[in-house]
């Protein structure tokens, strides 16, 4: 088996190329100790008779191998470490002039190399004029123009790549890449020279549907607006769509609980037959609920990133975010949120420096969800007038960003943003629909494989606590959950949440969608008005607003716990997020029922 | 003359890249997305409220924070050019 790295700049395409290279076969590699993910497939090279099997892995885009980004050094430690027989620079065909570096760096580590030179189809539409043969000769490798996303080009790219191969027996590596590269000033130099004559850049760009679209988008009076309607399209996209189609297969899930699995369990004893429908069944359901949204938001965000509109955001939103140590990107998360926090968190891996990641991951559960706006329309109907209602609800929206603001300037410090904030803005393109499809089918896989036994684990768990010791009834006094409910009186009387619901809290641990089930349970009443009046009977709209507060802070779900674990690769970073918003939670509380109390309300 | 920055420029203007002096991290992005010296780089544009600034080099449009832009500095070539 053959080894080739993929290597290049970042906006050049070269996911596009590795997704024509590797079709749906890509996985996540295991690079240890890094946060940044690798995508690696094996593939089948050359023709019938002299096939080779090659295993290609995507490095992340980066600008310059000396660079300090996280990105920059997993591709120096990769080099060095890991032996690769063949790599293969991508490279932006309408900017060479800046991203020859790139290659001329790679040239000098003395690995066999193959310089692709993407989006050649733009290239004359910026009036940048390339002699490959030229540039092939100064820089000493095959050197091939293409397109990736058209496909032309592709098939004289993947004859030199499996020509380069054959010619190269052994994998090769790199004792130190520092030592093998030249100082920036005699790069600059090479790039002049080698540049000169053999690429010709337009010195004054024309006008072109870029320039033209900008001057729209990013108007200084109505790009904000703009920007803002897009994003309200987005979200009605997503969960307009998204939520019809989580509820149909919510449906089929049950249905299929019904048909199948309880006529087939029903000879198990209670307590076995509950662990297995009600433990591990929901866990999975939990799971696939997801599934449906985490696809159409990745369609989505192909659809902003590929266009390039993702990187317009964080120019029209820079000199708020700045203040806050985030950027546009993460602002388009956390609006995201507002529908599930679960495919927000996972978006932020656009944003490539770890600061600014963990930041935003830190930021985006305080983003009231849909699953929490049900447990609210509930509440405040129940305990509010008609006319107040819609109050405490904008209320509730309002902390929700209070919140988040408080949570950023807090933890700014923390976690800095140390790469420099200049970013790319692309021309605008046209996403197409493979890319998109493949993309997020990819997610829906990324999520269901690293977060899935997570949250089917804790499903499991906390139905146990609801459940055992066995005989005693479901989520009352007698179980472990009721149990902790009276043991955490003394910390939660404070906030006016009786025992009940707390053991209500407790359900909200695993996701907001089954609180109102939960109560329902604990209160012995069906949902609706019955369990409305059973709570407004035992319950204050203090209590009942500081219930609301504190739902709105503290851990959203136990699926968003385990997409910040599996993100941040870190379970003391999941941890962190967990006990600050539980500890904000309680204080916002904490000090708006005393205070209503000491008012005399 | 006196020295000009980046953010002196106006928008529609085109200057030369006389000197860049920034850290090293900050250095090493800026030359990697096209700013070298003698480069002419145009301002598109500027975000309200002191935000980024948009700017071009060559084929590249790039935006940068007016704080970090304080590290290039310009030679002017050419008065103000209307854009529209």
């Amino acid at each position: 088996m053959k080894r080739i790295a993929v290597l290049g700049m970042p906006n050049t395409g070269k996911s596009t190329f590795f997704n024509r290279l590797t079709g749906a076969h890509a996985s996540i590699a295991n690079w240890p100790g890094t946060t940044v993910d690798l995508m690696m497939a094996k593939v089948k090279l050359g023709g019938l008779n002299a096939e080779v099997e090659a295993e290609v892995i995507d490095l992340p885009g980066i600008y310059d191998l000396r660079g300090f980004s996280e990105d920059e050094s997993v591709v120096r430690r990769f080099l060095e470490q890991k032996p690769v027989h063949l790599v293969v620079v991508i490279l932006n065909a309408a900017q060479l002039d800046r991203q020859l570096s790139l290659a001329i760096q790679v040239c000098h580590l003395m690995l066999p190399t193959v310089l692709l030179l993407n989006m050649a189809d733009e290239a004359p539409k910026f009036g940048v004029v390339l002699d490959t043969d030229q540039l092939s000769k100064r820089l000493g490798i095959p050197v091939i123009s293409m397109s990736a996303k058209y496909g032309e080009g592709y098939a004289t790219a993947l004859e030199a790549i499996a020509l380069s191969l054959s010619h190269q027996a052994e994998p090769v590596s790199i004792q130190s890449i520092e030592t093998q590269l030249i100082s920036d000033h005699q790069l600059s130099d090479q790039l002049n020279s080698i540049l000169e004559g053999a690429v010709q850049t337009p010195d004054q760009m024309q006008e072109n549907l870029t320039t033209r679209l900008d001057r729209v988008l990013l108007h200084p009076f109505w790009g904000l607006p703009l920007f803002f309607g897009a994003m309200f399209l987005m979200f009605q996209v997503i969960y307009a769509l998204g939520t019809p189609l989580q509820n149909q297969l919510a449906h089929v899930l049950d249905w299929f609980r019904v048909i199948a699995l309880e006529p087939l369990l029903s000879a198990l004893h209670p307590f076995l037959k509950g662990f297995l429908l009600d433990g591990l069944y929901n866990g999975v359901s939990t799971v696939a609920a997801f599934l449906p949204i985490i696809f159409l938001f990745f369609v989505c965000m192909g659809v902003v990133e590929d266009s390039g509109y993702l990187s317009r955001s964080a120019f029209l939103m820079d000199s708020f975010m700045e203040r806050l140590g985030l950027d546009g990107r993460s602002f388009v998360m956390s609006l995201m949120g507002f529908g599930c926090n679960v495919p927000a968190i996972m978006g932020t891996r656009v944003m490539r420096s770890p600061g600014l990641r963990m930041l935003s991951m830190l930021v985006i559960p305080f983003s009231l969800c849909s699953a929490r706006l049900n447990v609210f329309l509930f509440m405040s109907t129940a305990l509010f007038s008609p006319r107040v209602a819609p109050l405490v609800l904008f209320s509730l929206y309002l902390l929700s960003f209070v919140a988040a603001i408080l949570t950023a300037a807090i933890f700014k410090g923390r976690f800095p943003n140390k790469d420099p904030m200049v970013l790319e803005l692309p021309p605008y393109r046209f996403p197409t629909l493979k890319q998109m499809l493949l993309r997020s089918w990819r997610e829906v896989k990324h999520f269901w494989i690293w977060s899935r036994k997570f949250i089917i684990f804790g499903v499991i768990a906390i139905w146990l606590l609801n459940n055992l010791p066995i005989g005693a009834k479901p989520a009352s006094a007698e179980t472990f959950s009721g149990m902790i409910g009276t043991a955490m009186h003394p910390l939660l009387a404070p906030l006016g949440i009786n025992p009940q619901l707390t053991v209500a809290l407790i359900f909200g641990f695993i996701a907001k969608e089954i609180v109102l089930g939960g109560l329902s349970v604990i209160y012995s009443k069906p949902e609706g008005a019955a369990l409305a009046g059973a709570i407004a009977q035992q319950i204050d709209w203090v209590q009942a607003y500081s219930f609301m507060l504190f739902t709105l802070l503290y851990v959203p779900c136990l699926s968003t716990i385990a997409v910040i674990k599996s993100e941040s690769k870190s379970i003391k970073f999941a941890m962190l997020s967990v006990f600050w918003s539980i500890g904000l939670a309680w204080g916002a509380s904490c000090i708006f029922y005393q205070g209503a109390r000491a008012l005399g309300f | 003359m006196d020295t000009l920055y980046l953010t002196s420029l106006q928008p529609g203007q085109v200057g030369t890249i006389a000197n860049i002096k920034a850290e090293l991290g900050l250095n090493q992005r800026l030359s990697a997305l096209g700013f070298r010296v003698g480069r002419r780089v145009t301002l598109v544009r500027r975000a309200w409220f002191s935000g980024p600034l948009h700017v071009r080099i060559g084929t590249t449009e790039i935006m940068l924070r007016r704080r970090d832009a304080i590290a290039v500095s310009i030679a002017l070539e050419t008065t103000a050019i209307d854009q529209h």
